[in-house]
């Protein structure tokens, strides 16, 4: 089945607004009702259920949630990533580079060379350990040059001038030594910026960064977020954000998808969900966040925890955490839809309204992130 | 706040009745041992062993040395069911032998004879022995009740050239056999714990010495140097002390790879808080070790002498196959391969190689109960 | 790397000192010496020696000595390639063994070889495609691969080449050429008949060997770095090949170690039922005629040659790996 980008968008008439996190003609990527699921010794689990979100040309896509809510698994659906036992169920997910006929990657063979001409060329990825996203035996140079022969008809030679240029590009000092050194011999922001050059090399449209700073540093941190930040400025690159930090997301993102146990509950601009979130997952999250605007004696945190997927609640998966839930409405039948509440801005919450009446605006939040442009960690 | 690079099967939780955060170590580890199928019938089959090797005296037809000059170098004999006329038996039997009558061959050859009809009993009276050396019997769990005149016999997995049974001898081998790994490991349990421990304990210079002594063991071939200790065991010494020296010579070199595990655990455990707190909190030493830090890793301790278990009984039977090892009179599975040591012999009689079958099956039995037992002791899989 | 090397060999010194002395006792651990064996053959003979002769006997053979001074004259007689005096054959011991051991190790290094070459596609395999029928498969023959003792297989090839080819095999050469000095003939008969002992040897190996190799590449094949060079946009095969088989292999480097000894201590029993010209054979032979010289200068050679193999595993390993080299 070959659905043109038409034909989806011509299914989704929400899309048609402007903004948010919902297809439209500017869209680099959609997804569309995605479902991946577990082969587990407890049956079948469903990580990532009936998701769909637009990334949008040039912005920066961020999708925010709890360790396990399906935000890792999703972005590696993207580029067929997923390992046994798990797999993709359903939904397509559409790339649309630019002055090409869009690919739908979900009808791609495993093995087809136009998987692989997508991965590292036209869509690349970033991982959250710098520590073992490379191949401690082999030079980073080796890694790097290897991922530009991949995808361009280039001389070794040339190759390798690319990797040093690149290199110093992400603001690693002295690369022309650096680039015959191996991983350990570098530091963690090092060889972060390692990957970021290595996904970076081949110009692609799409770069996903999976918590591409959890493991670091908090001061190292800021630094590669504003170096991915102004190379992604700089190289018109469209970014989907893997997080867990709403601190990073505020700072960084144009969109923002949440996610809960493998569904998206609230989607929009960031300015839409962060000022005015509608989902009590997002205002309860929100709250959550320390703030030093708010002089609180004890930071409010979300009661209970994340339930396993093999145990998920009937009808609202947040209802049994949920300050607004409603016996009746919320614990029953399937979970809610998404629902447009105006300009992109989606929440999959039946009762949207009563928790827009009693939550309001919330705060600004705090940013602590200092604009570090592209700062040299040194290393 | 972490999540493995790539997504990994959702955790999921136990089911609520299994109230996991209250079972000990020990149940925990038996839960997950169940789990290894092939591990458990592994370890009845093993169980089963050695029942019949400790009761190997009443299971076994005969004695150890009792010949039967009818039947010399003698085939398995096969239990029938059914009598040579069609009729389905009242009890299982088997036939008795003649020569048969082959006039171009130099071989000594039986045949069963179908007019000789040896009816199988259980619990027969037959040759007296000392149970346990405790008290005098002569039942046995099964025997044959002979016909004509002439007294039956069973040899369920034929006779030697003397014509003993290698059933019966079988048995009373893996009464040898299968102690001789128990009472080595128990010796290089007591080593390897003791100067593994003290290494790992001490540290320092000792820890060092040691290291080097563990690693020079480890670098000699064993079986040359097992080969030169056990020649220096005396021609003259009786059977039981050949049969401690033996496992003492097997115990001297295997301690090392149970030492060093334990070396590696108390220099591992040394530094985690909860040992740090007993000995501030003013435990003494030996406190520590036996309350504190034994407990820790005595999992890891019993799966590795169960995985050194199979070594100790391949090199015994190595060493008896040699005939520098165990000796007849003595019987192990060693000393009974020993008989199929030329081609000719195993060629007429391929039921000699039957003890190196039992061999196989009880090195097997028992790397699958430590795989299992390796699988289950690592809490965090 | 020179240095590193320097410092292995410095380390190897107190290693065969230790071998040296675990050997001198085992040379000196039977009742009786080389003089009361003497004694016994004249006395068989109807002979008798007087006290003087006895002490004269000692003397010569240094046996008057303290037990110190008479390991320290053997190790430095075996620095200069004097290895004792072997009773039984009235020759010196290093006569005696230059070529047992040369063949010895012949056969060792052939069947490590074996082992890899059936290793290391099966454990890639077993990994990549786990819990595929060939995985099944090949676990299943490996747990018996493990559990078959080395004499028992050898027992075993021998009866079915006997009953069903009808040939009696054994020994390295072929019978024109046992006593045959060493030509290219002489080779390519040992050729021919090196493979029965490579295989029995092999087979134990073969089948650790690939069990570790299935758990370590399982490990490898989990860490992200795969998942990175999939993400490039590699072949899976071509990333498996080039990333976690180029660490996973390790084990079968660091275990030149202990896999050396292990075929030795295979050769030892395999070679006397297959009744090769190896070690093996001669070392049981001067056991049971407690010619210990002999018997001692074996286990000394070969322990030391196993010790050589950690060495030449380190410093492979420490060229395959980076990480070490740079410790």
């Amino acid at each position: 089945m070959n659905r043109t980008a038409d034909e989806i968008t011509a299914r989704n008439p929400d899309a048609a607004a402007s903004g948010g996190a919902r297809a439209d003609d500017d869209s680099v990527l959609t997804v569309e009702n995605l479902e991946v699921r577990f082969d587990t010794e407890e049956g079948e689990l469903s990580a990532v259920d009936d998701v769909s979100f637009a990334m949008r040309r040039g912005r920066i896509l961020a999708i925010v949630g709890e360790s396990g809510c399906g935000k890792s698994v999703t972005s590696y659906a993207i580029l067929r990533l997923i390992q046994k036992p798990g797999r993709i169920t359903g939904g397509t997910i559409t790339f649309r580079p630019r002055g090409r006929p869009p690919v739908a990657i979900t009808d791609l063979a495993e093995n087809a060379e136009a998987l692989r001409r997508l991965r590292g060329g036209d869509i690349s990825m970033i991982f959250q350990e710098p520590m073992t996203a490379l191949s401690p035996v082999h030079t980073v140079g080796n890694q790097i040059v290897e991922a530009i022969l991949l995808h361009q008809d280039v001389s070794q030679a040339d190759a390798r001038a690319r990797t040093v240029e690149m290199l110093g590009k992400v603001g690693i000092p002295a690369p022309e030594r650096r680039i015959d050194q191996y991983p350990f011999e570098m530091s963690g922001g090092m060889r972060q910026r390692v990957v970021i050059a290595m996904a970076l090399v081949c110009n692609p449209e799409i770069l996903i960064a999976d918590e591409p700073t959890t493991a670091l540093d908090v001061t190292i941190q800021a630094q590669v977020m504003g170096l991915m930040k102004s190379l992604q400025r700089d190289l018109d690159t469209s970014v989907l954000l893997i997080t867990h930090d709403l601190g990073v997301v505020a700072q960084l993102a144009d969109d923002v998808c949440v996610m809960y146990l493998g569904r998206i509950v609230e989607q929009g601009t960031v300015r839409q969900v962060i000022h005015t979130p509608r989902h009590p997952y997002t205002i309860a999250l929100l709250k959550s966040l320390p703030s030093l605007a708010l002089k609180k004696a004890r930071l409010p945190s979300i009661a209970g925890s994340v339930p396993a997927l093999s145990a998920r609640p009937p009808g609202c998966p947040f209802h049994p955490r949920c300050p607004h839930a409603r016996h009746g409405v919320c614990d029953v039948g399937n979970p809610p839809p998404s629902e447009h509440l105006g300009a992109g801005h989606y929440a999959a919450c039946l009762r949207v309204e009563e928790v827009a009446r009693s939550e309001g605006r919330m705060p600004d939040v705090e940013c602590r992130m200092p604009n570090a442009g592209t700062a040299k960690d040194n290393s | 706040m972490t999540e493995p690079a790539q997504p990994s099967a959702p955790e999921t939780e136990a089911p609520p009745e299994v109230r996991l955060a209250e079972a000990g170590q020990w149940t925990l580890m038996r839960r997950r041992f169940r789990r290894h199928k092939l591990a458990v019938v592994s370890l009845w089959l093993l169980f089963g062993m050695y029942l019949l090797a400790a009761f190997c005296e009443f299971v076994s037809p005969y004695a150890p040395d009792t010949r039967n000059i009818r039947y010399l170098w003698g085939g398995p004999q096969r239990v029938r069911f059914v009598r040579p006329d069609g009729r389905f038996a009242p009890r299982p039997f088997v036939h008795g032998y003649r020569r048969a009558d082959l006039e171009d061959t130099w071989s000594v050859a039986l045949e069963p004879d179908p007019a000789r009809i040896y009816e199988v009993r259980f619990f027969v009276r037959g040759e007296p022995y000392r149970m346990w050396g405790l008290w005098e019997t002569d039942r046995h769990l099964f025997g044959v009740r002979g016909a004509d005149g002439q007294p039956g016999f069973i040899h369920l997995l034929g006779t030697d050239r003397q014509g003993r049974d290698m059933f019966t001898r079988v048995l009373y081998g893996a009464r040898i056999s299968l102690t001789i790994g128990l009472v080595g490991v128990a010796m290089t349990f007591v080593l390897g714990v003791v100067i593994g421990g003290i290494a790992g304990y001490a540290g320092g210079v000792t820890d060092l010495v040691v290291q080097r002594i563990m690693e020079v063991l480890q670098s000699v071939p064993s079986l040359p140097l097992w080969m030169g200790l056990s020649a220096a065991l005396p021609a003259t010494w009786s059977g039981v002390r050949v049969y401690f020296g033996v496992t003492i010579i097997l115990g001297i070199i295997g301690w090392t790879g149970l030492a060093r595990i334990v070396r590696g655990k108390f220099l591992a455990l040394r530094e985690e808080d909860y040992i740090v707190a007993a000995r501030l909190l003013g435990a003494s030493r030996g406190r520590v070790v036996f309350r504190h830090m034994l407990p820790g890793f005595m999992s890891h301790i019993i799966t590795a002498m169960t995985l050194s278990i199979p070594g100790m009984i391949l090199g015994e039977t190595a060493l008896s196959f040699l005939g520098i090892g165990l000796r007849p009179p003595v019987v192990s599975w060693g000393v009974l391969l020993q008989q199929a040591q030329n081609t000719s012999a195993m060629v007429l009689m391929p039921w000699l190689l039957i003890p190196g079958l039992f061999v196989v099956l009880t090195v097997l039995a028992f790397n699958l109960v430590g795989d299992g037992l390796r699988d289950a002791a690592d809490p965090y899989n | 790397m020179t240095r590193f090397i320097i410092w292995r060999l410095a380390l190897m010194i107190p290693t065969l000192l230790l071998i040296s002395i675990i050997s001198f006792v085992v040379i000196q651990l039977p009742p009786g010496d080389i003089v009361t064996s003497t004694l016994d053959e004249l006395l068989a003979d109807g002979m008798e020696a007087s006290e003087e002769q006895i002490a004269a006997l000692r003397a010569m053979y240094h046996l008057d000595a303290p037990m110190p001074v008479r390991y320290l004259r053997w190790l430095g007689g075996m620095l200069r390639g004097d290895f004792g005096y072997s009773v039984q054959h009235q020759q010196p011991v290093s006569e005696l063994i230059g070529e047992r051991i040369a063949l010895t190790v012949v056969v060792a290094l052939s069947s490590l070889l074996l082992t890899w070459a059936l290793a290391l596609p099966t454990g890639i395999l077993t990994a990549v495609k786990q819990y595929s029928p060939l995985d099944y498969a090949a676990t299943v023959l490996a747990m018996l691969g493990m559990a078959v003792p080395n004499f028992m297989l050898a027992l075993l090839v021998m009866w079915g080449a006997f009953t069903w080819f009808g040939v009696s095999i054994g020994g390295l050469f072929s019978p024109a050429y046992v006593d045959a000095p060493w030509s290219v003939a002489r080779v390519l008969d040992l050729l021919k008949h090196l493979w029965v002992p490579m295989v029995v040897l092999g087979v134990g190996g073969t089948a650790g060997m690939v069990r570790i190799m299935r758990a370590n590449l399982l490990d490898e094949l989990r860490k992200p770095y795969v998942t990175t060079a999939r993400a490039k946009g590699m072949r899976y095969w071509r990333v498996v090949l080039k990333y976690p088989v180029r660490i996973a292999v390790n084990p079968f480097i660091s275990g030149i170690g202990v896999v050396l000894p292990m075929l030795f201590s295979g050769d030892a029993i395999v070679g006397v039922v297959l009744g090769l010209p190896t070690t093996g054979p001669l070392l049981l032979d001067a056991l049971m005629n407690q010619d210990m010289y002999l018997a001692g200068s074996f286990i000394m050679i070969l322990s030391a040659l196993s010790v050589l193999g950690v060495l030449i595993s380190d410093v492979a390993l420490a060229m395959l790996d980076p990480r070490i080299r740079y410790d």
